[in-house]
């Protein structure tokens, strides 16, 4: 007899892709405090009632400050756990963020990014692309970067991000923007993960047992020459992390002009790209999937093979710098993107590839 | 005439023992100035835990201040939390495992300035946890600046004339704020600095442990402490000035008890 699992398809906002795979990823709690354009994510989780469904703990915190300290008090005990915010809310994050990353803990942090600086405003951005890749907060750290680019990848990348975590003890950051977290799409959901039983009593702090030493989660070190060498550890980790590149391609093979763009800018650059095509234009455009690690060999070997790269970013000018790095004066690399809450559409990208790139 | 050697196993024989370090206290020295109550008060909180046999459940949250250190003193896991957000951090280990005891180590800089508003949320949410709280009126650490809990013309390193209220502000009683909301359980205030004080402290500090297999709320036991080297004073000269300015405006003794307020 032919036996046939029925895929579970849901329509969800992307906010709401992310709290729902938080609880088939296993979870084991979630610490949050609300701003827009990610409330949902917090919204549907006390809707959803998981400590019954799983047993995962989901609680309201005072403060950005207090959330992401919850999450560094859980993660020490080996736990899966999330958290998620918006720009204002990100940057309080970022002290305990670099303390998570000093003491190598595993958490997934979603940043539903929006316009800045400051209060900045509501609407969708990408100007939070050099705090995300770049550190963040103080000290030499990176997180790892996942830029999901639709609501499916929202649900997917809950899973991986605990993946990633745990495979490097490392903070995970899923950026994504309040046009993909506010906008409903079909998914299709994973099967729920049990949650974890045993912990790596390696590192876990949830008791000293007779069997083992004490753990000590501490990002401090008064001896300099041991923090240097912490820091030696900590890079030779990212330099680990380099293998976990991924991107996406789309009509790269034959093309005479790139964009380079991830998330919702990605998906505006699909049109751009088929807009391109439809006029005899042979763009292509690659989609980092990792912007840590940012998949700069991938934009090296482009660069060799096309006349000029755009980079379009809801921002303006950031992931930029990475494109030049990486392609380091082979070929004109250019800007463009609408930023402060504005959104481009595939018209201005492609008019922006002829002005920027085709014509000069 | 012979003289009879003594050697030093004569004397140290189990009935003659009055005394012992607890095994939970590690042999690494203590990072505190002599004369300092923090070390009586890691002792205790050793004793507590081995005498109550939850080593292996209890996890202790470490601040920034001189006590940043406490993880190399006593034999449990610890973690070592950002300035003033031990509650927090307490709160997220609590709540995934709400079996353990789970307790956090804060001077009054970091619970009563930078880490006010996670006291008195953590407090205020009831969560299950023990606070142990360093009253010495001063940032020690960082070399004796007023602090929260700088009692009225008291000098500091950043109120070299005194304490004027009508421009630094007023020292703050947070022991008594967190008493007032309906999460705290046990709230004391005690001291280390004479041995009658010690017993009522240990007393306290297990009390407060016991609480969390109550599952009723938060204790905090707070302990007036002195800061020689902050201070400028002698060990005994502070213990002297501690009675005669601290005790006045912070006031020894239970303030609720059991959740109910008895002060």
């Amino acid at each position: 007899m032919k036996t046939s699992m029925k895929k579970e398809l849901r329509l969800l906002k992307g906010n709401e892709a992310i709290a729902e795979a938080a609880i088939r990823a296993g979870a084991d709690a979630y610490f949050g405090y609300p701003i827009t354009p990610q409330s949902e994510v917090l919204e549907y989780l006390m809707l959803e009632k998981p400590e019954e469904r799983t047993g995962m703990v989901v609680l309201q915190a005072e403060s950005e400050l207090a959330a992401i300290n919850m999450v560094f008090g859980a993660a020490s005990a080996g736990r899966r756990v999330i958290t998620s915010s918006s720009s204002p809310g990100i940057s309080l994050f970022q002290e305990c963020i670099s303390y998570i990353a000093g003491a190598e803990l595993p958490c997934v942090i979603v940043n539903v990014v929006r316009g800045g600086p400051g209060l900045g405003t509501i609407q969708p951005s990408q100007a939070d692309y050099f705090q995300a890749t770049k550190g963040g907060g103080h000290g030499d750290y990176n997180l790892l970067v996942l830029a999901p680019a639709s609501v499916q990848e929202m649900s997917d990348f809950v899973p991986l991000g605990f993946e990633l975590a745990f495979r490097y003890r490392n903070p995970v950051m899923i950026l994504t923007d309040g046009l993909i977290g506010q906008m409903m799409e079909k998914v299709e959901l994973f099967e729920p993960i049990a949650r974890a039983t045993e912990f790596d009593q390696s590192w876990v702090a949830t008791g000293k047992t007779a069997d083992r030493e004490r753990n000590i989660i501490t990002s401090l070190d008064l001896d300099p020459a041991m923090m240097e060498q912490h820091n030696k550890d900590l890079q030779e980790k990212y330099r680990k992390m380099q293998s976990e590149v991924r991107f996406e391609e789309m009509e790269c093979a034959d093309a005479e002009y790139l964009m380079v763009a991830y998330g919702s800018s990605a998906r505006i650059c699909q049109k751009a790209v088929q807009l391109a095509r439809s006029r005899g234009i042979k763009a292509g455009l690659l989609r980092p999937v990792t912007l840590y690690p940012f998949p700069s060999g991938k934009v090296l070997e482009m660069a060799g093979r096309v006349k000029g790269i755009l980079s379009v970013e809801m921002n303006t000018g950031q992931m930029v710098e990475d494109v030049r790095l990486a392609v380091n004066g082979k070929v004109p690399v250019e800007h463009y993107g609408r930023f402060g809450g504005m959104v481009h559409s595939p018209n201005e990208v492609l008019e922006a590839l002829h002005e920027k790139i085709i014509k000069s | 005439m012979d003289v009879k050697e003594i050697s030093i196993t004569d004397i140290i024989r189990p009935e003659n023992q009055v005394y012992r370090k607890s095994p939970l206290m590690t042999d690494n020295v203590l990072s505190y100035c002599p004369g300092c109550g923090h070390g009586v008060v890691h002792r205790l909180i050793a004793e507590v835990i081995e005498e109550l046999g939850i080593q292996s459940e209890t996890i202790g949250i470490a601040p920034v201040g001189c006590s940043v250190l406490a993880y190399d003193f006593i034999d449990v896991d610890w973690l070592q939390a950002p300035h003033g957000r031990a509650p927090a951090v307490a709160t997220g280990l609590k709540r995934v495992m709400p079996d353990k005891y789970i307790f956090t180590y804060q001077g009054d800089g970091d619970l009563a300035a930078i880490g006010t508003g996670e006291t008195i949320h953590a407090s205020n949410r009831g969560e299950n946890i023990t606070i142990i709280f360093i009253n010495n009126g001063i940032y020690g650490m960082t070399g004796g600046q007023m602090a929260p809990t700088t009692i009225p013309g008291m000098v500091s390193s950043t109120s070299p004339y005194g304490r004027d209220v009508s421009t630094m502000g007023h020292p703050i009683k947070i022991t008594e704020l967190v008493a007032q909301l309906p999460g705290s359980y046990y709230v004391t205030r005690q001291a280390v600095h004479k041995p009658a004080n010690v017993r009522k402290a240990k007393k306290a500090i297990q009390k407060a442990f016991e609480n969390q297999a109550l599952k009723k709320g938060l204790s905090l036991v707070e302990v007036v402490s002195n800061c020689n080297s902050g201070w400028k004073m002698t060990p005994v000269k502070s213990n002297q000035w501690m009675e005669e300015n601290m005790f006045p405006f912070y006031p020894l003794g239970d303030i609720k008890v059991d959740g109910v307020l008895v002060k």
